[in-house]
């Protein structure tokens, strides 16, 4: 049995009349790769705000290595290792790629701020896009440079948001490849909308419908789940 | 390289002035200097970190009145009073900054004014110490630094210049530090900033103290090269003040408080010296910035790719 | 004086209600109100009849100006909240410029339109601020059925909750936005007509209702209506009291200071709805 490395209990978020998150449980392994998905509205979003921090929930408690971070602000679960990558790409336009990326590494104190720029950059393969203004580069570009200053973090936990959202299909190899060389140094909560990707690399899936937990377990296991086929099928498949 | 080298030749330029410029001139460039300092403050709360502060007369006047009340009443000399004025500043800046920054945007700025306002008329309500509108002069026993008579022109200039160049590239290199990249994401994006782990109030109250060590400085240079001291210069109009020369010479860009600290100056002194109409100058170049070159002269220049190496 | 300070502060509230723009200006428009009417009380020989035309011209002039500006130099920032403050810190020293060169540096009074004292057993009380009084709260029942009743209110309300949709459905938000920001400013003119029998005018004159404005809106929960009248005869009747207590500038730097820690720490006013 793997230990856990962030383990969410009860978890509640309502808005008005509208219960987005409605009592969660959630564990991860340390090192594997964790599929979270659900239908659209099913809650999948506010959930990870929770764990990341950028929303405060209305109930319940999250651990992250053994200390409580319910109430730890984003910035300081990113300082003990959750790193975060943003579903909508939320780089610095108007900066260069360098200084994006800059900004994800020198939170480590690196002594060679340039030679780790340039490290991080070649783990995305954007090393020789560096003095580039992040706002013109092309949209695969823009989401490797996201991903890359996630990476760049060094988290103990990284939560990626709809990563692969507007990639090539020959860009999602390459991710794919990059997302499995992560564990098991890296913990990755994967919140994905191509079933492709999701089975071909999860270790487990949690599936979420109406702010709860519809189901948990190995992807075949998911796969197999009546209850999940209905939910995917039964009509909430619309405006995906 | 490029950037290092034009800020010296700057000084270097600012340095020869001083043995050609009739005195009329050489005396308006020593005050335009110490108030580019005033506006580099400003510019890095404003142009670096995108905060917009209607205050600043705030902290230069509390600099202002810190070094200028410490030599009226306690009879200190200018060397410890230009240093507590000069913290003064930035220690006023951090009061505010612990209160105004729990807001942004549109807030920020009428918390600003409100408070500078407050301030303002604090000094008026204690006019018996502060003199209150009509100020007080400095005793000259007061503006003599390290044997340096502030009060005469050439050690005015020279200091005025040194006070300017230790501020510019103490500024230079704030931008190129890892807090000054720090800074330019708190602006571009802060909630990305804060999902990479930066803390933005944390990040924000830093630079406002920087931003008002700059304007103390400014103000307690000003009151004492100067051997004036006054409530007018905690007016809403001192506020307005380095916002228009960061606009003008370009915001977030070193040299443009400088720059716009030059042109503004001159333009109201060639508007006064033929109209009496220095409030719709300053009016219409607010208006003509904030329309037609948001990013000031420096701003535009480097946007355009023509100097896209200016820091 | 409350009833004052309610008509100008409600303009400053309509206009960042609607449009969310903090017009600095907004004093000087007052000013501008105030000045004006001194012009045309000279320019009519008989004095009721005088004020009378000031009250209806004053608000129309400074209505145009204010109608020009926003059509001339906001519409062109597309309201971007922070440079339309600096444009409107731009407009407020152009219209300050123009009343000291046009008007001078003195300060004119305006005669009221009569001098009518009502004698009560135990104190005496002008007519004249009766009256303001009375034509303060008229003008403001005529704001607020204005916009709950009327059409042209209507679509002012729905453009403040969406003015992309409002442009969907075919209302000409430029002309909205201009009609507001002339009300605003037309307010502000009226409120300046009534007070300067019992006031001076003077082009600085706009420094005070405009920081007593913002005060009223900030508390009043910025661009809540009702919470601004709230607010407004709160601050005007408790003016009187705190400053029984306290100097006037002692007093001021007590507002001054509370209303920035009402906008840090409850940003949505004492009055207004939790967002």
């Amino acid at each position: 049995m793997a230990s856990v490395i962030l383990q969410a209990e009860g978890l509640k978020r309502h808005f008005g009349g509208l219960k987005a998150v409605d009592g969660v449980d959630l564990a991860l392994n340390a090192g594997e790769i964790h599929a979270l998905i659900g239908p659209n509205g099913a809650g999948k979003t506010t959930l990870v705000s929770l764990l990341s921090g950028r929303q405060v929930p209305d109930a319940g408690a999250i651990r992250f290595d053994g200390t409580d971070i319910t109430r730890l602000p984003a910035h300081e679960r990113v300082r003990r290792g959750i790193g975060y990558t943003f579903q909508i790409t939320a780089i610095y336009a108007g900066l260069s790629v360098f200084d994006n990326l800059a900004l994800a590494v020198q939170r480590g104190h690196t002594r060679d701020l340039s030679r780790a720029v340039t490290e991080a950059a070649a783990r995305v393969g954007l090393e020789d896009l560096l003095p580039q203004i992040a706002g013109t580069l092309s949209y695969g570009h823009q989401r490797l440079l996201e991903i890359g200053m996630g990476l760049a973090l060094h988290p103990r936990l990284l939560i990626l948001d709809e990563p692969t959202q507007g990639f090539a299909a020959g860009e999602i190899e390459g991710f794919m490849a990059l997302v499995r060389g992560l564990v098991p140094a890296t913990t990755v909560l994967l919140i994905e909308h191509n079933m492709d990707v999701v089975m071909a690399l999860a270790e487990r899936i949690t599936v979420l419908d109406q702010g709860r937990v519809l189901a948990s377990g190995l992807p075949a296991e998911i796969r197999a789940n009546r209850a999940v086929q209905d939910a995917y099928l039964g009509g909430s498949h619309a405006g995906d | 390289m490029r950037a290092l080298s034009l800020h010296l030749a700057v000084l270097a330029l600012l340095l020869a002035l001083h043995f050609v410029l009739p005195a009329y001139h050489h005396a308006n460039l020593a005050r335009i200097m110490v108030l580019a300092v005033f506006a580099m403050g400003y510019n890095i709360a404003f142009g670096y970190t995108g905060l917009l502060s209607l205050g600043h007369a705030l902290f230069l006047s509390a600099g202002m009145f810190g070094a200028g009340l410490l030599i009226q009443h306690f009879g200190l000399t200018a060397a410890p009073a230009l240093l507590i004025g000069t913290l003064a500043g930035a220690a006023m800046a951090a009061l505010t900054g612990l209160l105004a920054l729990r807001t942004a945007g549109v807030s920020l700025m009428i918390v600003t004014l409100m408070f500078a306002q407050a301030g303002y008329l604090t000094l008026l309500y204690f006019g018996a110490v502060t003199g209150g509108d009509e100020g007080f002069p400095v005793p000259a026993a007061g503006r003599v630094a390290f044997g340096l008579n502030l009060a005469a022109e050439g050690p005015r200039y020279l200091v005025a210049l040194g006070l300017f160049a230790l501020a510019l590239m103490g500024n230079l290199a704030l931008v190129r530090s890892r807090f000054g990249r720090v800074m330019v994401a708190m602006r571009e994006n802060e909630e990305r900033s804060r999902m990479l782990g930066y803390n933005p109030f944390a990040v924000k109250l830093g630079v406002m103290v920087l931003s008002g060590l700059y304007a103390g400085a400014a103000g307690a240079f000003y009151g004492v090269m100067f051997g004036y001291v006054g409530a007018t210069f905690a007016t809403i109009p001192y506020s307005i003040l380095p916002l228009l020369y960061v606009l003008l010479g370009g915001a977030g860009v070193t040299l443009g408080p400088l720059l716009g600290a030059v042109l503004m100056f001159y333009l109201i002194d060639l508007a006064s010296s033929h109209t009496t109409a220095q409030l719709a100058v300053t009016g219409g170049a607010l208006l003509v910035l904030v329309l037609f070159a948001p990013k000031g002269i420096l701003g535009s220049l480097r946007e355009r790719g023509l100097a896209s190496w200016l820091p | 004086m409350a009833a004052v300070l309610a008509l100008s502060a409600v303009g400053l509230s309509l206009t960042f209600g609607v449009m969310r723009v903090v017009n600095v200006a907004h004093g000087e428009f007052f000013m501008l109100g105030a000045v004006l009417a001194w012009v045309v009380v000279q320019a009519v020989p008989s004095a009721p009849l005088g004020f009378v035309a000031a009250l209806i011209l004053c608000p129309l002039v400074v209505g145009a100006v204010a109608a020009l500006a926003d059509t001339a130099i906001l519409k062109r920032l597309n309201y971007d909240p922070e440079a339309t403050i600096v444009a409107t810190i731009g407009i407020s020293y152009i219209l300050q410029q123009g009343a000291l060169s046009f008007f001078g540096p003195d300060a004119r009074a305006v005669e009221a339109p009569f001098s009518l004292r009502l004698q009560f057993p135990w104190f005496g009380y002008s007519g004249y601020k009766l009256f303001v009084v009375i034509a303060a709260g008229l003008v403001l029942l005529a704001v607020w059925l204005f916009m709950t009743r009327s059409r042209a209110g209507l679509v002012m309300r729905a453009t403040q909750v969406d003015r992309n949709t409002a442009r969907a459905f075919g209302i000409n938000v430029d002309r909205v936005y201009a009609g507001t920001f002339a009300l605003g400013a037309a307010l502000a003119a009226v409120a300046a007509v009534l007070i300067v029998p019992i006031q001076q005018a003077h082009y600085l004159m706009g420094h005070d209702p405009l920081l007593l404005s913002f005060i009223v809106v900030i508390i009043g929960g910025l661009g809540s209506i009702r919470g601004t009248l709230i607010a407004a005869l709160l601050i005007g009747l408790s003016d009187g009291i705190i400053s029984m207590f306290f100097t006037p500038t002692l007093a001021k730097i007590v507002a001054t200071l509370a209303v920035a820690l009402v906008l840090v720490f409850r940003p949505q006013g004492l009055f207004g709805a939790r967002a």
